[in-house]
């Protein structure tokens, strides 16, 4: 153990950068499936590190953000109480066993991925997985199904169209629609 | 391509995708797809929907099928640098702008990008799920599984482990 992993009786909500380690360690083990339920559980349920308020800013700014959103939040949380070992101790957390498993995986899967009995039970797991991919386009589609977001609703129909099916490169869909959109949201803002 | 021009041109690739994730990794999954499949025909439609499969299956972040990506296209360090490639960029933007997110949260200009950005982003993962179900669903029994795992994450709070798992050991037997 660190000397940081040492707890001082008072400081009871200010994590250690050890205990920012396990902590995404756990919450990351648990998350199958999306990790972001478990996080929110872990950090404001059970540690108390922050309250529903911050925990949803702070969600916030890692969605406003590119990249992995649930790796970002780690990255804001380990900040806010261990600066940049903070940061570095809790993104770590979040990845190092996740990605050994998966190198693990990988390896099987080069190996034994030819195998009929695997491309058997691949053949199920693929269709399953794609479902819960479906269900969760359902989910972010349900907010845009109103009368008053029908600007909304139709540049996120324009960007599955030009990438989904047309396959046009993500670049140019972005560099379009986006400041289009932007606009858009901007003048209705006003 | 030698081994280590595979790796740089995984770390080059997956670094854009870094930055390019708005909303989520789910959102550039189809930019991945063009690439590896249609550009540089590193994997197959069908070993792609494989990988992203089993990520769905392991624990961790949805970020995780890159690091499968990796390992297939180059191994061990394939896989590290992927991964690095597609956190790096970002956690260190948000390191940077933590600092100043509570002067510029409320400011119209923020709040207009996120609301013109989001649309997009909810077609780009559209279009990741329309990717992946037409590579994974070639029988009538798939797409029934893919429905009914739909069904079940959409309208219940059952832990898709279960589902996953029950999907594999159907799919195991024979059945898909």
């Amino acid at each position: 153990m660190s000397e940081s992993a040492v707890q001082q009786p008072e400081a009871k909500q200010t994590p250690g950068v050890a205990d920012l380690f396990f902590t995404f360690l756990a919450i990351t083990m648990s998350g199958f499936g999306g990790v972001l339920p478990w996080a929110r559980r872990a950090l404001v349920d059970k540690k108390r590190w922050l309250n529903d308020e911050e925990f949803a800013e702070a969600l916030a700014l890692s969605q406003f953000l590119p990249g992995p959103n649930i790796v970002n939040l780690a990255i804001v949380v380990g900040q806010r109480y261990r600066g940049a070992l903070g940061a570095t101790a809790a993104a770590l957390g979040l990845l190092v066993a996740p990605v050994a498993i998966m190198m693990v995986c990988g390896a099987l899967y080069e190996r034994y991925g030819g195998l009929p009995s695997l491309r058997n039970a691949l053949a199920g797991l693929t269709a399953a997985a794609a479902g819960l991919l479906l269900a969760m386009v359902a989910r972010l589609l349900q907010p845009l199904l109103h009368a008053r977001r029908l600007p909304a609703l139709l540049f996120a129909i324009t960007a599955f169209v030009a990438v989904g099916l047309l396959r046009f490169p993500l670049y140019w869909v972005l560099l379009v629609l986006g400041p289009l959109s932007i606009a858009v949201a901007w003048w209705r803002l006003r | 391509m030698k081994g280590e021009d595979l790796v740089l041109a995984l770390a080059w690739h997956f670094l854009l995708m870094s930055l390019l994730a708005v909303g989520g990794v789910y959102a550039v999954m189809p930019e991945i797809h063009r690439q590896v499949i249609e550009t540089r025909h590193w994997m197959t439609e069908q070993q792609f929907a494989d990988l992203f499969a089993i990520a769905q299956a392991a624990p961790g972040p949805n970020m995780l099928f890159a690091t499968l990506i990796g390992w297939h296209v180059a191994g061990f360090a394939g896989a590290l640098v992927t991964s690095a490639a597609l956190c790096g960029p970002t956690c260190l933007l948000t390191y940077g702008v933590a600092h100043v997110w509570q002067r510029f949260k409320d400011a119209p200009w923020r709040i207009a990008i996120q609301a013109g950005l989001v649309p997009v982003a909810v077609g780009l993962v559209a279009a990741s799920a329309y990717l992946i179900t037409r590579a994974a669903d070639h029988s009538v029994m798939a797409v029934a599984l893919t429905a009914l795992t739909a069904g079940i994450a959409y309208g219940t709070r059952i832990n898709p482990l279960w589902v996953l798992a029950a999907a594999a050991a159907i799919g195991f037997a024979g059945y898909v």
